[in-house]
């Protein structure tokens, strides 16, 4: 058990020492004592060494990339390249500040402007902001242009915003927060989006329909086009969340084939950290008849001079950041794209859905897999329903023990049309070595379920800690340190 | 081809035992007419040498916080940061590891974070922190969107000196659900508390004031707290500096009921505007109607003290459209670095940064206002920041000052504040500097 910093408080003990002031002004001067703070702010008192000391520690008690295999499907948990990591510690971008005139920001704004253009050459759409900094930020933001585009038309009969059942959580959540209501429809047998339901479920008050492709199964949505059709025949719009776009690079430009919008997770697809939670960033592709509707500003050349773009101010639906996105995320991105150029961009995505193929073939034969008659792109949802029905071992079980086996687990029970869901994706930047080892985990797991079962429902044994009681946490809620 | 590992080699045995011939055999299921044929229009790829030389030219091309002499603020602080926490957050273990929801294998970002959320609630006073929002003004959105579901009303009074930068994004946060928003009137540097009063009405679900406000000025809290228990207590939602609150009353003390903010000036440089993170604590009652992740200490089976995510049923993987935000995420890492900052500078240090920042803004003020010229735009006590009206167009004076490295402060002009300098000052800056900015200031005068 690792102790908390305030365990190691040591009353007078300094980690950081400032220069003496210089000027020669006192507190009681400058301020009224009824704005003062009484009493002294509760903060640790800890050496450097105690806090370097205390964080490595921490740092010990995390599974991270470049440990181990984190197949964590939708995740996209690919290397996060060093190179990255160092360039954006550079003053020339860390030490900008948002409010410098333009022409002292000209290299950030270069990059900002080809980061734009690359984003919408990969994707086949017209222009791409790169405000949101976040995959639920960016399907905010596509919501509110879905709206802006309605408003324009006076199109205030539409209310709804159609999805399949196998959304992620953050698509219905943002639909309610732009003010639409959610209409969800329920897949086919084959994972896939039931036409006929969708047909049952479009009117005129349909504002738009969200899509996952390839969708949370790791399946090709083949009929695009139908669908296409359907949503564009009572002007609806047709939003791709992107969070898979890993699989398309090069293969498909979601622009050229029905989609109106679409938010990138560079988090995922373009390899910045996830950084245990964020910041990551989520930019929003557009067709050309919505660019007027994009949050400003745009960032605009003219000759040879960058230049913040406002120019669709009274048409934008507004903001969703104060200032340009996620700036030193973006910049990490442009780098990756950068040096992959365009083949590499496409062997990124052939070789993510090489791993997932594999890994899905091997798996197969051990755990349940739903729709194995279909090639996955870059992920696949495999179940423990066997498991489950024969040894009354849980996928949660399962997943604790495949981190006794020194891998991050995949993503389980989502989706939820799945039952047991065991959702993997390997990324491209795994070597076969890694997946074979991770199908030799799998295959002691599934024989283990059957000659030791209390071993997989005991799991994990080999973790910094045991099985987490999370109820526990909610019932007896402790969110701060009291000391 | 970097970052990918498998041969080509390998790749073939692989589809070999997938059972196909070649890639596009695996892309049946994606109609003929959908692939992309060419290549996309990019550079071919850069090697890492290559990349390096762009990359550093690029940022060449731009005249960083260090190279000048800065006085910006606006929400966004220049504030010295020691080495250490960039050292804790590059580790890989903490930048590239995920979303902590295999709590057994990620005990040290749980941890970080449930100390991180101590740390806000000591600051601010508050009873429980969650464990960040995307930044100062999505925060403060979401308060707005709490404080609608806590009481079942549907109109915000907010002060007219709260960052000018929030505006827009809390317009977009609230419009959809049908939230109206009323700001105030201002009154010598301050928010018009009498006209903020005559705003709130019964169907008012909260008022937002900021302190320090956007001009700087300190706003008197306690006014608008007895201002709020007159008008049928809307809850009152305290915008703040974190770093102010090492000497400032915290919000706690009076009363409020959410505090958010800004927290990018804790350890985190200014990044060009982003990353940044938001800071948001509530009292217990309203724990359930808060936005984002939040971490609770527990224990594992053997009885050993664990970490896990908490109140999970308020969010959207969980709850989908009955969420309280479509938020999935927090800015860890920046949280992480605040919580390494707020560990280094510990009690005493976060004062001396607090009380140099004050000391230093109120020797440049003084100084400042002695010129001909400039006078402060309110006689209202503030604290790291403040407003100067100018004769001559702020725009003039910016200009005229980057050619000697000076950034003087913000052109509040396109904010709506004519002839307005907006000057941010921290502990990094000497008197030297604050000399050389007045000096600069009066030749500019003198012509």
């Amino acid at each position: 058990m690792a102790r908390t910093i305030f365990e190691k408080h040591s009353p007078g003990r300094r980690g950081f020492t400032l220069p003496e002031n210089d000027v020669d002004y006192r507190l009681d001067d400058c301020l009224p004592q009824k704005y003062l703070r009484e009493e002294d702010v509760h903060l640790p008192e800890v050496s450097e060494l105690d806090v370097m000391r205390h964080f490595i520690e921490l740092s010990h008690r995390n599974h991270f990339i470049e440990k181990g295999f984190y197949p964590l499907g939708s995740c996209t948990m690919k290397y996060n390249p060093k190179i990255n990591e160092t360039l954006v510690r550079n003053p020339g971008f860390n030490f900008l500040h948002p409010h410098q005139d333009e022409d002292t920001v000209q290299g950030a704004l270069e990059l900002l402007y080809e980061l734009q253009r690359d984003l919408a050459e990969i994707s086949g759409f017209a222009q791409v902001t790169l405000q949101p900094v976040a995959g639920a930020q960016g399907e905010f933001t596509g919501l509110k242009i879905i709206r802006a585009y309605h408003e324009s038309k006076g199109n205030h009969h539409k209310t709804r915003i159609i999805l399949p059942d196998s959304a992620h959580g953050t698509n219905p959540a943002s639909v309610v927060l732009t003010g639409y209501d959610v209409v969800e429809i329920k897949s086919n047998a084959r994972g896939m989006v039931d036409i006929e339901a969708l047909k049952k479920a479009v009117d005129e008050n349909t504002a738009g329909f969200m899509l996952t492709n390839p969708n949370t199964l790791g399946i090709f949505e083949t009929q695009i086009r139908e669908i296409a059709e359907i949503i564009h025949r009572v002007d609806g719009l047709i939003y791709m969340d992107g969070a898979n776009f890993n699989a398309l690079l090069g293969i498909v430009r979601p622009g050229e084939i029905g989609f109106d919008i679409m938010h990138y997770n560079l988090h995922k697809t373009f390899s910045t950290p996830h950084g245990g939670g964020g910041p990551g960033s989520g930019p929003i592709g557009v067709r050309n008849d919505l660019v007027p509707f994009l949050p400003t500003p745009l960032i605009g050349k003219k000759g040879n001079q960058y230049f913040l773009d406002y120019g669709h101010q009274k048409t934008s639906f507004g903001n969703v950041h104060s200032f340009y996105g996620n700036f030193l995320v973006n910049v990490r991105a442009y780098i990756y794209i950068k040096m992959l150029g365009a083949p590499g961009m496409r062997r990124i995505s052939e070789n993510a859905v090489i791993n997932a193929n594999y890994l899905m073939k091997k798996l197969a034969d051990l755990f349940y897999i739903p729709h194995q008659d279909i090639f996955c792109m870059h992920e696949f949802v495999a179940s423990g329903k066997w498991q489950k029905e024969k040894f009354g071992i849980r996928t949660l079980d399962i997943a604790k023990r495949i981190l006794d086996k020194g891998h991050h687990a995949p993503t389980i029970y989502f989706p939820l049309i799945v039952p047991e869901a065991l959702m993997i994706e390997p990324t491209e930047t795994e070597s076969k070595e890694t997946l074979d080892d991770f199908i030799n985990s799998m295959r002691e797991i599934a024989a283990e379920c059957e000659s030791n079962p209390d071993i997989v429902k005991q799991a994990p044994l080999h973790t910094p800690v045991r099985r987490v009681d999370d109820t526990r946490a909610v019932r007896e809620l402790d969110v701060k340190f009291t000391w | 081809m970097p970052f990918i590992s498998n041969t080509d080699k390998e790749r073939q045995e692989m589809l070999q035992a997938i059972g196909v011939k070649n890639f596009h055999d695996l892309l049946v299921n994606i109609p003929e007419e959908f692939l992309y044929k060419e290549l996309c229009c990019l550079e071919p790829g850069y090697s890492e040498l290559e990349i390096t030389r762009k990359i550093k030219s690029l940022a060449a091309r731009n005249l960083s916080l260090e190279q000048v002499n800065s006085f910006l603020g606006g929400g966004i602080y220049d504030h010295f940061i020691p080495a250490a926490v960039d050292h804790i957050i590059q580790r890989p273990e903490f930048h590239s590891a995920y979303t902590p929801y295999q709590a057994e294998v990620s005990q040290g970002t749980l941890q970080y974070i449930y100390e991180y959320q101590t740390m806000i609630c000591d600051l601010t006073g508050m009873e429980i922190s969650n464990a960040g929002m995307y930044d100062g003004a999505s925060a403060t959105a979401e308060a707005i969107l709490m404080a609608a579901r806590k009481t079942g009303k549907y109109r915000a009074v907010l002060s007219g000196l709260i960052n000018p930068c929030y505006r827009d994004v809390i317009r977009s946060y609230t419009e959809g659900i049908g939230i109206e928003l009323v700001y105030s009137s201002a009154r010598d540097g301050v928010t018009d508390y009498i006209n903020l009063r005559d705003l709130c009405n019964s169907s008012t679900a909260c008022v937002v004031v900021q302190s320090p406000n956007f001009l700087g000025y300190i706003e008197d809290m306690e006014k608008v707290r007895d201002t709020v228990r007159e008008k049928g207590s809307p809850l009152f939602i305290a915008v703040v500096d974190p770093i102010s609150l090492a000497i400032l009353k915290p919000p706690g003390t009076y009363a409020a009921d959410i505090a958010v903010g800004e927290g990018q000036a804790l350890g985190n440089f200014p990044n060009y505007g982003g990353p940044l993170f938001g800071f948001l604590a509530t009292r217990m009652e309203l724990a359930r109607t808060m936005p984002g992740r939040i971490v609770g200490a527990t224990v594992d089976v053997e009885g050993k003290r664990a970490y896990a995510l908490t109140l999970q049923a308020r969010e959207q993987h969980i709850r989908r459209e009955k969420a309280t935000s479509n938020i999935c995420s927090n800015q860890a890492l920046c949280n992480l670095a605040a919580t390494v900052y707020l560990s280094l500078l510990g009690k005493r240090g976060l004062q001396e940064v607090a009380r140099q920042c004050l000391s230093k803004a109120h020797y440049l003020a003084g100084r400042i206002t002695q010129l001909k010229g400039f006078q402060m735009v309110a006689t209202a006590p503030f604290f790291k920041e403040f407003a100067i009206s100018t004769t001559i167009s702020p725009g003039i004076i910016i200009k005229k000052l980057k050619e000697r490295k000076i950034f003087p402060g913000i052109d509040l002009e396109r904010f709506g504040f004519n002839r307005t300098l907006l000057i941010a000052v921290t502990e990094k800056k000497r008197k030297t500097d604050l000399d050389e900015l007045v000096s600069a200031l009066q030749e500019v005068q003198n012509g």
